[in-house]
Order: structure tokens, then sequence, then C-alpha cells
């Protein structure tokens, strides 16, 4: 068990040092960030000063090496238009972000299983199909489009909900949160369904498949059989197993999600990672661009290497293998 | 029957949303770009500046048509070649409470150069220059030479507080707890991404601002700042996308502010390689670059329908150009008019230069930085095309776009042949573009720093830096008008094609004074009595 931890770990710390190759020479080729930076009066003295002071007159190797060797030590650098350590401006939207992410996943299982379950029971009922068209719609309608028309129908012609940014928060373990006040969820209400969308298609499609399947297994009939209530059946003997396959993607997706706000973000203006890594990219703040993607990858990393070393333990066959190999 | 309850009861809903207004409340503005820091010296940009001019006051202001007025210093004049002397404001206070003096000043200019890790400094307004404090308010600057743009640049420096001390750091600004000033507004809070709130110092020097309370949104992307505005969740927005201007105009809720900004959108041409990388004969083989020649140029000109630019791509919003500031600036000259649509001239310019059949081009622009630049590249294309010179179109986002422009060939020389980009005067006179555009491109003496074609000209050369050195105002004007006439009416160095009109817009009853520099200043939002 003790190797395949090693092994594995090795593995992630190889895909790391490669992403980091690629991410960082990606980022780098692209455009001059001076150019973004500086004043258009100043003369090409002050040009030469700020291309100094940033390091970009350095060969691409050696900012590589000096970028490795800080990062070794917890430092991804300082940003260029913030002058702030990169890694300290993504942390601070974190909060705003995950928040986001977990409220449209929540959604996304509130709404999504009870209606998949629905349309699973009654597969031809005329309901089911307009369910099914909705997530054909939550599939496929781009979001930055939904999100908009969103802020047009409930915002402009509605008025119900603010259109834009993030609302009152108030701290709680020391983290600011907007979901416990009443201004803040109006605030969130919006992106979070906005986000939320194309997950909900997903977990309708995940329980009304699972539905279809589970309802002709036996232990279905058995219990039916056994006279128990049409209720119990499906809260307890069906929702319990066709919830497996929905927890797993669900937990997968949750990464995609965080990335996916980036759409939501920008359209709400809500003060999330999203947004900060976008308006880095127009602005070509590199090293925000590179710590971003190097916290994803890492994030992604873990996610990958927990989830091995969970199979090992469910299954040895997993481990056996790859110590022969 | 229900559908009409609804309705109903949304008007209901939005008539008791509308705040009353008046003197005072709170005003929320959403806006395209917000600022990198608040310490005023950190980055010399404009959102930056434009959020500062809040709660710092500089030594000179800049009225919306950059005119310059008093600020912390309540006269200056040239008291020999050299030196000038400013006579600051007295009874002025920080936020704090604490007196301004010279001593301030000292402070500013003394840190301003030297902020780490600036992006962009204020070295530019302050080298080259010397203080001295003669008493408490009463200062001289002196330069080398004659300097006739002091007043200017002391209008682009925000004065900030000895007091805060010379171990002041940009953090400490964003804090909140260096962001002492004696502007119309004191800070209160900068979220990064979510909102900036001021709020009125009743104490300052000169007339009250109207609003109590500024509350400033970061809304990036157009349409959300637009919609935000339709909901009521914002006042006022800057940089109204020009595809909604229409739309807004038939809106009763909803008020427009236009005005002529000091921005100039021009072609600037490869004048300085015998072979250009994007002019090739017709067919592709290489030629002689036909660019050098002034006919040429003057074709290209003749050729570029301004009207149809400002009508159709435009939809009516800019004003079409022929010199380097639009009328009303220092430096404009009343001998040059946009030049006339004339197809037909342009053919026989082209003829005579020796290109009777045209040739290739490819014009490169950015698609993200100035009003419909890309859209204004198609055109011009088109337009060429029309006269024999057919033309491709290449436009990227600014982040790739001005690098290449600027120094993407070998030896860092700019990369393209031809291409569209846009200059701001920062000054409000004709120097500004003058040196920077069309002076020829001198590294050691920090001139032309943007000319993208390296437009050269000994005799024009001599009267921009003679109008650099000449402080008397009627003699400078006239230096200033005789090198524009030279340089775009002679030697068709850069082609404007027109000024940039920039749009505001704010809920029914609120008016703004439009700023010719851009900038979004709360002062000049106000409620119509």
């Amino acid at each position: 068990m003790t190797v395949f931890i090693i092994r594995r770990l090795l593995q992630s710390a190889i895909v790391v040092a490669v992403m980091s190759l690629l991410v960082f020479v990606g980022v780098n080729v692209v455009g001059d960030p001076v150019d973004m930076l500086i004043n258009p009066e100043a003369d090409q003295a002050e040009i030469e000063r700020v291309i100094r002071d940033l390091g970009l007159d350095r060969p691409l190797h050696e900012q590589y090496g000096y970028f490795v060797v800080n990062a070794l030590q917890g430092d991804l650098g300082k940003s260029f238009i913030f002058g702030e350590p990169a890694l300290q401006l993504i942390v601070e939207r974190m909060p705003a972000t995950f928040e986001l992410a977990i409220a449209a996943l929540l959604l996304a299982v509130v709404f999504g299983i009870p209606l998949g379950v629905l349309a699973g029971l009654r597969p031809d009922a005329r309901w089911s199909r307009t369910i099914m068209a909705g997530s054909i719609l939550g599939f496929s309608l781009p979001s930055f489009w939904v999100g908009i028309m969103m802020i047009m129908l409930f915002a402009v012609m509605l008025g119900w909900l603010p259109s834009t940014g993030r609302g009152d928060t108030v701290p709680v373990l020391g983290v600011e949160v907007s979901f416990l006040t009443r201004d803040g969820l109006s605030h969130l209400l919006l992106p979070a369904i906005n986000l939320s969308l194309f997950k909900l298609s997903l977990v309708i499609r995940l329980a009304r498949a699972g539905t279809r399947e589970v309802i002709h297994q036996d232990y279905i009939k058995f219990a039916r059989a056994k006279g128990l209530s049409e209720t119990r059946v499906v809260l307890v003997h069906l929702l319990k197993n066709i919830m497996i396959p929905v927890v797993t993607v669900l937990g997968l997706e949750f990464g995609g999600l965080v990335a996916f706000s980036v759409v939501t973000e920008s359209v709400f203006a809500w003060p999330g990672m999203g947004k900060l890594i976008i308006d880095s990219l127009h602005e070509l703040d590199r090293p925000v661009v590179v710590a971003y993607l190097m916290i994803v990858v890492l994030m992604f990393v873990i996610i990958n290497l927990l989830v091995d070393i969970v199979y090992s333990i469910l299954d040895p066959r997993v481990r056996l293998q790859d110590t022969r190999a | 029957m229900h559908f009409h309850k609804l309705l109903i009861g949304c008007a209901i809903a939005g008539m008791m949303a509308a705040p009353a207004w008046g003197q005072g409340g709170t005003l929320t503005v959403g806006l395209k770009a917000e600022p990198s820091s608040i310490d005023p010296h950190y980055h010399n940009l404009g959102p930056n500046n434009s959020m500062a001019a809040h709660y710092f006051s500089r030594l000179v202001e800049q009225d919306d048509k950059l005119r310059l007025m008093p600020g912390l210093a309540e006269s200056w004049e040239p008291i020999s070649d050299t030196t000038w002397e400013f006579k600051l404001r007295q009874g002025v206070k920080f936020h704090d409470g604490s007196d301004f003096t010279a001593d301030d000043v000292m402070f500013t200019f003394e840190r301003a150069p030297n902020v780490p890790n600036s992006p962009s400094s204020f070295a530019t307004y302050l080298k080259g220059k010397s203080f001295t404090k003669v008493d408490d308010y009463t200062l001289r600057i002196t330069t080398e030479r004659p300097y006739p743009l002091m007043p200017v640049d002391m209008a682009q420096v925000p004065i900030i507080s000895a007091d805060v001390g010379e171990e002041v750091a940009t953090g400490d600004f964003n804090a909140g707890k260096a962001a002492i000033g004696t502007g119309p507004y004191r800070f209160v809070e900068w979220v990064p991404g979510d909102r900036l709130v001021i709020e009125r110092n009743d104490d300052y020097f000169d007339a009250k601002p109207e609003w109590d309370r500024i509350v400033f949104k970061p809304i990036k992307s157009g349409p959300a700042r637009v919609a935000a505005l339709l909901a009521g969740d914002v006042d006022f927005i800057d940089n109204v996308p020009p595809i909604d201007i229409a739309r807004l105009k038939g809106e009763d809720s909803v008020q427009l502010s236009q005005g002529v900004s000091s921005r100039v959108i021009y072609l600037h041409m490869d004048q300085f390689r015998e072979d250009s990388p994007f002019v090739k004969a017709n067919g592709g083989g290489s030629i002689k670059n036909p660019l050098l020649d002034v006919r040429v140029r003057k074709a290209i000109s003749k050729a570029i329908d301004r009207d149809a630019i400002v009508d159709r791509v435009m939809e009516g919003v800019a004003i079409k150009a022929g010199q380097l500031l639009p009328e009303g600036f220092f430096g404009v000259t009343p001998n040059l008019s946009p030049e006339p649509y004339d197809p037909e001239g342009a053919k026989a310019l082209l003829a005579e230069a020796g290109y009777p059949d045209g040739f290739e081009l490819t014009i490169h622009g950015p698609n993200d930085r100035y009003i419909n630049d890309a859209k204004i590249c198609e055109a011009v294309a088109q337009m060429l095309t029309r006269i024999g010179i057919r033309t491709a179109v290449e436009t990227m986002p600014k982040a790739v776009y001005f690098r290449r422009a600027s120094r993407g060939g070998p030896d860092n020389s700019p990369e393209f042949s031809f291409i569209l980009v846009g200059w701001g005067s920062g000054t409000g006179e004709s120097s500004s573009p003058l040196r920077s555009l069309l002076h020829t491109y001198d590294k050691d003496r920090g001139f032309g720093a943007s000319n993208r074609g390296r437009h050269s000209d000994a005799e024009i050369d001599t009267l921009i830096e003679d109008a650099l050195a000449t402080v008397d105002d009627p003699a400078r004007l006239a230096l200033l008008q005789k090198a524009t006439e030279l340089a775009i009416g002679r030697n068709q160095g850069i082609i404007p094609t027109h000024y940039q009109v920039n749009t505001w817009a704010g809920r029914k009853g609120l008016s703004y004074t439009a700023r010719a520099d851009e900038r979004t200043i709360a002062m000049g939002v106000t409620s119509d009595k």
C-alpha cells in the first residue's frame, strides 16, 4: 500500500512539473504585458525600466527557473497589475467562487433529483417530456446568453432580483459569506441558477436513467410485493440506489463548476476567482494567470490522487496490478 | 388576468424602488474598469487616475475640456526662463484634519517617481525638475531648459499628506490607512472586484459635490453594465457600448451624456523601410514600399470616406478628423480640415506615383481597444480596395497587438506596415501627439516613443522641440500649429480618421459633464433641478 501511494505521489509530482512548464511557457509567449500596463505618454526610458523591473528582459528559461525556485517556497509571484502576491489575490476571491459553486451544486441536486425521478417513473407523461426537453435546453444554451436573458427578465423587466455584484456579507469562521443576509441571498440567486443550469440538466438525466434501470430490479418488485407504500419504495429503495452514480459524477464535476464560473462571474460581475482570471488574461497579468492555473492543476491532481487511493482500498486488484507493472 | 396583476404589481414595486432625488443621497456608478490600487502614485493609468481625483487634489486641475484651473495651487507663473513659481492655497485641510503646506508637496514629489513595483510611474512628469520650498505656501520648480508644460505636468500628480511617512507602502493606501487627501470625497473602503466606496468631504476647499456617498461597482461586461442600469442596480454607467446607444435613446428612464474626447483615431504607415513586410506587389511579389511616397499616403487619405465611417461604422457617434485634436484644444490649427472623400483624385495620385494598378496591403488593428476598432479596419480596407490598393484585414486583441505594432519586428522595430491606432492627448494640447507620434524616433531623448511608422522630418523635429521650450503661449501655439500643418497637411505623417465620442448613461434626471480625457468623475454627475 505504501509503495502504491509513493508511486502515485511521484507520478503526481511529475504531472505538476510538466504542467508548470507548459503553463508558464504558454502564458509567456503571448503578447507583452508592458503595453497593457504603461501610460501611453511614457517615453522609451520608462518603458525599458518597466520591462526591467518586471524581469521581462531576461530569457524565458531564466524567468522559468526563477519562478520554480520561488514556487517551491510557496511564492507564485507578484501580480504585475496589483503589485500584490498572486496567490493572495486568488485566495481572497476564493470564498465568493466557492459559495457560488456550492449554491449551484445544491440547486442542481435539490431540483435535479426529484425532477429526474419523476421523469423516470412516468416516462411517457407529458410533463416528463417537458422536463427532458428542458434539460436539453439546459445543456445546449450558452450560459453567457442565458445569464443576460435572466438579467433582462428578472432584473430589468420584472425588477425582482438585482442584476449585478455580490450583496452584503457576514463573516463566518473568518470567511465572508453572503448567503446569510437577505441582500446577499438575493444577489446570489441569479448567478447560482445560471451556473447550475448545466449541472441541473446533467442530474436530471442521470436520475432519470437510474430510475428507469432500478425500477425494474428484483428488489423493487420485492418491496412492492411486500406491500410497502409507493412513497417508501421510491424514497428509500429507489433513491438510495440511483444516488451512487449521481454522487460520483457530481463530485468530479465540482472542479468543473468552479472553472465554468468564469462565464457566470463575468456576466453577473461576481467578484470571484473566475472574474479575476478573465481580467488577468485580458490585461496579461501573467503571474496571476500562472498561479491560478497551477492551483487548478494541483486541485485536480489531488482529487485524482485521492480517488486512486480510495479505489485501491476498495478494490485490491488495482493495487496489485500497479505493483506488478 | 393574473398576468395583468403581475405587471401592475411590478410597476408599483418599480415606483417604490425609485429613490427620490434631491440634494445628497447615494449614487451608485457602474464602471468598465476599476483601479489597480488606491495608491495614487502606484500606477499612472486612466482608471487609477480618475478614481484618485475623487479623494486627492493636484496643484493644478483640469476641467472637462482639459483647460487648467487652480487646484491646490492658487496661481502659477514663470519667474525666469527656467523657473516656475507656484503659490499654494492656504487653509486647506487634509481628511485627517491636518493642514496642507508646501511640505506635503515636497514629500509627494519625492515619493511619486519611486514607488516600488510601479507598473507605470509618475517619473514622466517629475524627472528633470528640481523643487524648492520658498515658504510654507510658495514652491519653485526649476528645469534646465525653459519648460512650458510645467502647469500641465503639475495637473497629473496627486498630492498626498507628508504625515503618512516615508515608509508608506502601496498596501497602506489600499487598506485606507494612508488614503488621506484633500479631495472633495474621502476614501471609505475598497473591495477589489466588488465595490469602492467614498463619502463627501464637508471640509473641501472648493465647490461641494452633490452626492453624500458614492459606490463604484466594476462591471466589465458591456451588456451587463447596461442591464444593471436598466434594472436600477446602478444609477450611472460609463462606456455605453455603441450598439446599445440607439436603444437607450428610446428608453424613457435613461438619459445619455456624450462628449468628444481628446482621442484621435488614425492610420500610421511604414515610412522607414524600403521593403515593408505587409506591402506586396499585385500578385504577392516584393515591391519597394509605396508608402514612402507622400503621394500614395495622400491618396490613401483621399480614399477614406470619413463621413461613412462616422455615419455607418460609428453610428453617428464620432467626429471626422483632419488633425491631432478636435476644435477647442491648444495647438489646433484653423488651416487643416478633414480630407474630403475623393476616390478619383486618389486614383490619379496613385497613377502619378507610379502605381496605376495599386498594390497589396494588410491593415492591422486591435479589436478590443477603441470603439468599433475592428469594424473601422474593415471599412478602411474596403475603401482602399476601391481605389486599387487591395487591402487585407488582420485584427487581434490589444494584449497581442500593441507589442507587435511597437516592437514586434527585428531589432524591436515595428512589425506592421499599415496600422490603426488611437492617441488621447493627456495634456490636452497638440504637443503630446506631436512629440510621441510624429517626432523622429529618438530613444535617448525620449521622442517619438509611439512613432510606429517612424515618420521623420528634421524641420518638424525642430519646430516641436522649439515649442517644448517656448514658455510664451502665443509663440508656442504658432509653433505647434506650424508643426501640425507640416506633419499632417504636407507630409501625411499620419492619417487621422475621426475623434472618438464617448457616451455615459444615467437614470432620467442625471446628467454628466462629459470629459475629453474620457474619465468618469462622479463630481460631474448632477441631478437636474
